[in-house]
């Protein structure tokens, strides 16, 4: 009987995984349904810390393009880096980028998220605008979405940028710095993203 | 007195030389040094500014948008001699109209009733008026309390305190302007209170960065950076600079 529940829990909660990854294909209304849905799942309070963080990991695997902002963060060095450290880097990326995400995202309460229009950039790219809506305990916030469209059928986010500030840029720039004062050595970023994931 | 102006001379000299159209950012002009400053600000910072900031945040809303206010029509008066040099005429009318109608209508300043009238209040300095010249932005550093810079917006921010920015005049500098006076008194408590506005308004995020950066400072850096090249563009829209990485 334990087990039978125990079972159902995980198909419900698979389903629900499931349910949630299967966003529109127009970029458009892929954000909207996804930023809705992570709003409705992140601010309910029956929801628990763990519920939240395994739904932002499923939903970051599925619908952000994680490998390629792991090979744009490391800039000219993913040219030059053998195979193995890659394959390693990019390991360690995975992990460092879903723990930073939940971080950021666990906390989130409530606000009134609105999108303003799609401008497409290239067969490539479409930048989804949007806000989030003034409230009392903050202002407006401007959010552009660089969705990734070369399969048309499945949208992957790129980067964030909020009110002009790129995040996978800051992300490629603060690894730039650590790069350079290491003369150029992948392990010690390495090194640095696994202490971050094990702190 | 003359020692002051040429110490303020000297300085414009490094910075106008550290200054080249074609100047890279990502070099630092010591960087060793603004680490140590970093550390310093971010010291003050933990102590002193984000304690006041979260107290500041728990005032009324109305006390909070007053003092928004209040210090971002102080800023207008900047704003306008450099939409000039820049040839937004249409932008400093906009500013000018701001100021007179915050002032009056807005009672010092404290309401802002000029934003419903539609008139824009866009906040410039010389460092963005030089930017839109094409000046480079040089070398990169972090100065005490007042935190990330280059060599292009310090000597931007030295020239608008001494010349530009009529506030910083009759404060600052205590100079009487059709019988308006003030002392630096007045100058570090409009500054302060306009930092801390901005550092209440960006507690979480501020929070957010450190605690997710495996190097703060470069992240930092990255974000003044990126700001302040929008603030030239009149942009928020972010470089492409993705290449063609198509996995």
């Amino acid at each position: 009987m334990k087990k039978l529940s125990l079972l159902l829990i995980l198909f419900i909660f698979i389903f629900k995984i499931a349910y949630a990854s299967n966003y529109s294909s127009d970029p458009e209304i892929f954000i909207k349904e996804l930023v809705t849905d992570a709003i409705n799942k992140l601010s309910d309070k029956n929801t628990s810390e763990d519920e939240k963080k395994n739904f932002i990991e499923s939903v970051a695997e599925e619908n952000v393009d994680i490998n390629a902002l792991g090979l744009y963060t490391l800039g000219e060095l993913r040219k030059s880096t053998d195979k193995n450290n890659l394959e390693k880097y990019q390991k360690a990326f995975e992990k460092y980028f879903l723990k930073s995400l939940t971080s950021r995202l666990k906390d989130y309460s409530s606000n009134k998220f609105e999108i303003i229009n799609a401008e497409k950039k290239s067969s490539n790219y479409t930048i989804v605008k949007s806000k989030i809506v003034a409230s009392e305990k903050q202002p407006e916030i401007k959010i552009d979405w660089r969705v990734y469209t070369k399969n048309p059928d499945k949208p992957l986010i790129r980067d964030l940028i909020v009110e002009g500030l790129s995040l996978a840029r800051t992300q490629k720039e603060e690894f730039s710095s650590i790069l350079n004062s290491n003369n150029n050595d992948i392990n010690i970023l390495i090194a640095k993203l696994e202490e971050f994931i094990n702190d | 007195m003359e020692l002051k102006k040429l110490s303020l001379i000297i300085c414009s000299i490094f910075l106008v030389l550290s200054v080249n159209a074609n100047a890279d950012t990502d070099k630092e002009c010591f960087e060793k040094v603004s680490r140590g400053i970093f550390k310093f600000n971010q010291g003050f910072d933990n102590i002193i500014l984000e304690p006041i900031a979260k107290g500041y945040n728990k005032l009324p809303e109305p006390v909070r948008n007053g003092t928004k206010n209040f210090t971002s029509n102080i800023a207008t008066l900047l704003s306008i001699p450099n939409h000039l040099l820049q040839g937004e005429i249409r932008l400093a009318g906009h500013a000018t109209g701001s100021f007179l109608v915050n002032t009056t209508v807005g009672v010092l300043g404290l309401g802002n009733p000029a934003s419903l009238m539609g008139l824009e209040n866009q906040k410039e300095d010389l460092g963005q008026t030089l930017g839109t010249y094409g000046v480079g932005e040089g070398c990169y550093f972090v100065l005490p309390f007042l935190g990330p810079t280059t060599a292009r917006d310090t000597l931007g921010m030295i020239i608008d305190n001494n010349y530009l920015d009529p506030f910083a005049k009759v404060t600052w500098h205590e100079r009487e302007i059709k019988s308006m006076s003030g002392n630096k008194i007045d100058y570090v408590g409009v500054k302060s209170a306009t930092a801390i506005d901005f550092r209440g308004d960006n507690i979480t995020s501020f929070e957010s960065l450190e605690k997710n950066s495996i190097d703060f400072y470069a992240a930092t850096k990255s974000l003044y950076l990126q700001n302040r090249k929008n603030k030239i563009n009149n942009s928020s829209e972010s470089e492409d600079d993705w290449g063609n990485l198509d996995n």
